[in-house]
């Protein structure tokens, strides 16, 4: 009989608290609808690893396994982004190209934040930490693991709460930054045709831009753009329709559970935990920031002002943050419609995300970290 | 600088504030990469919508 109980006496109070840690993020997901495709897979799995002698982890293990197929050679991010891809329309976007430059402010947090890291962590851990902020998981499990960093756990769980919590994050900051009369201003929609050869070139032609500049990241923005081609070709219907329902379903289900593997007690449980929480907030805030403080900075120079508050929803958290800055928007006046401009300067915020995981990859090469 | 060492990992947390001085010209290198890209794909972006309109 003994041989049933005996693993009973090898729980600690640290497997307690994992346990907890895990049924509050199956909590959030279920619950609060924060992104439980993710945070429900992670919190089980944050329960299976935390068992004493846990059969899911380990050479032979289940989960260890898959982490092995598809998170250590960041194959499951990847092809997620194919799914992701071919989710997204940037017609918003392409009928008003002025908008992309929001996108690029909204990534601020992610540098600034691996100035305050690097005081704390090592280069590798540092760089990625601060790309949580780029409000994306498969880039944030791509620079992770390229990165090899000791928090891939931390960070996974932070990317994914804080961009569940973008409702909450960003209209406090927004409102920090600018004024009510800033907030009421009107823009115009553009209502340009877009040809049928322009959107399909377009992912093709960003695909080199920023491979050619930054060719860390062309895997990420290469996936990703491949996702948005085979959509927008229009004779790949059955390809589309599978990466947006089947492959993503299946790639997330292996992605979460299978990152619950870094959720070990004694990888989690450690004062570097709840400072990964805190410049993951940190991020997050500073994207905000760094979008809307670029728009009011540009509103300087500019006859027809832009509302400063679509600089924020240049962050990759589609469409929250779009809908966010709309919501706000209509809030200070009911006539006021912000979607069209709040959604194609976040649409392009995910191609910018990936742009500065690129970008992040880059400067770990130029520090000797890669 | 001072060093918090956690026990059961043994990964060293440091305060370096020197770190975040050399940190800026990242910061700046990063920024200026990213504007510079999305300048690039933006001015693409426009030759290709304006030059390859549908026909109507």
């Amino acid at each position: 009989m003994e041989f049933l109980i005996e693993n009973f006496g090898q729980v600690t109070w640290q497997h307690m608290v994992m346990w907890l840690i895990g049924a509050v993020l199956i909590f959030l997901g279920i619950k609060k609808k924060m992104e439980p495709t993710l945070l429900v897979p992670l919190g089980f799995g944050t329960i299976m690893v935390n068992v004493p002698f846990s059969g899911a982890i380990g050479e032979h293990g289940a989960l260890q396994t898959l982490f092995n197929m598809g998170i250590s050679n960041e194959l499951f991010p990847l092809i997620l982004f194919i799914g992701i891809g071919a989710m997204i329309d940037f017609r918003p976007v392409l009928r008003n190209p002025k908008l992309m430059v929001f996108g690029a402010a909204a990534q601020f947090g992610i540098f600034f934040t691996m100035c305050i890291a690097l005081m704390f962590f090592e280069p590798k851990d540092a760089l990625s930490i601060a790309i949580i902020g780029a409000a994306d998981g498969p880039t944030s499990i791509v620079v992770a693991q390229k990165l090899d960093s000791n928090f891939l756990g931390a960070i996974m769980v932070a990317a994914y709460s804080y961009m569940a919590l973008v409702p909450i994050i960003q209209p406090p900051i927004i409102k920090l930054l600018t004024t009510k009369k800033e907030r009421q201003i009107k823009m115009d929609e553009s209502n340009k045709p877009v040809s049928k050869f322009a959107v399909i070139v377009f992912p093709i032609v960003v695909t080199l831009i920023t491979g050619l500049i930054a060719p860390e990241s062309i895997a990420l923005i290469g996936f990703l753009m491949f996702g948005n081609l085979i959509k927008e070709c229009g004779v790949l219907n059955g390809l589309s329709e599978t990466a947006q329902n089947s492959l993503a379903n299946i790639v997330t289900i292996f992605l979460g559970i299978s990152i619950a593997s870094q959720m070990k007690a004694e990888q989690f449980l450690q004062p570097a935990t709840l400072l990964i929480l805190g410049l993951g907030l940190f991020a997050f805030i500073f994207d905000t920031a760094g979008g809307v403080l670029f728009a009011k900075f540009l509103n300087l120079f500019l006859k027809k002002k832009v509302n400063p508050m679509i600089g924020a929803a240049g962050i990759s958290a589609f469409p929250m943050s779009g809908r966010v800055v709309h919501k706000m928007g209509q809030d200070e006046d009911p006539s006021n419609f912000l979607l069209m401009n709040s959604i194609g300067v976040n649409v392009f915020g995910q191609i910018a995300s990936v742009v500065a995981g690129g970008l992040i990859l880059a400067i770990a090469a130029m520090m000797g970290v890669i | 600088m001072f060093r918090l060492l956690s026990e059961q990992q043994k990964i060293d947390l440091f305060f370096e504030p020197g770190n975040f001085i050399e940190g800026l010209k990242y910061l700046g290198l990063g920024m200026l990469g990213i504007f510079i890209v999305v300048a690039i794909i933006a001015g693409v972006t426009i030759l290709l919508v304006n030059v390859f309109k549908d026909k109507k």
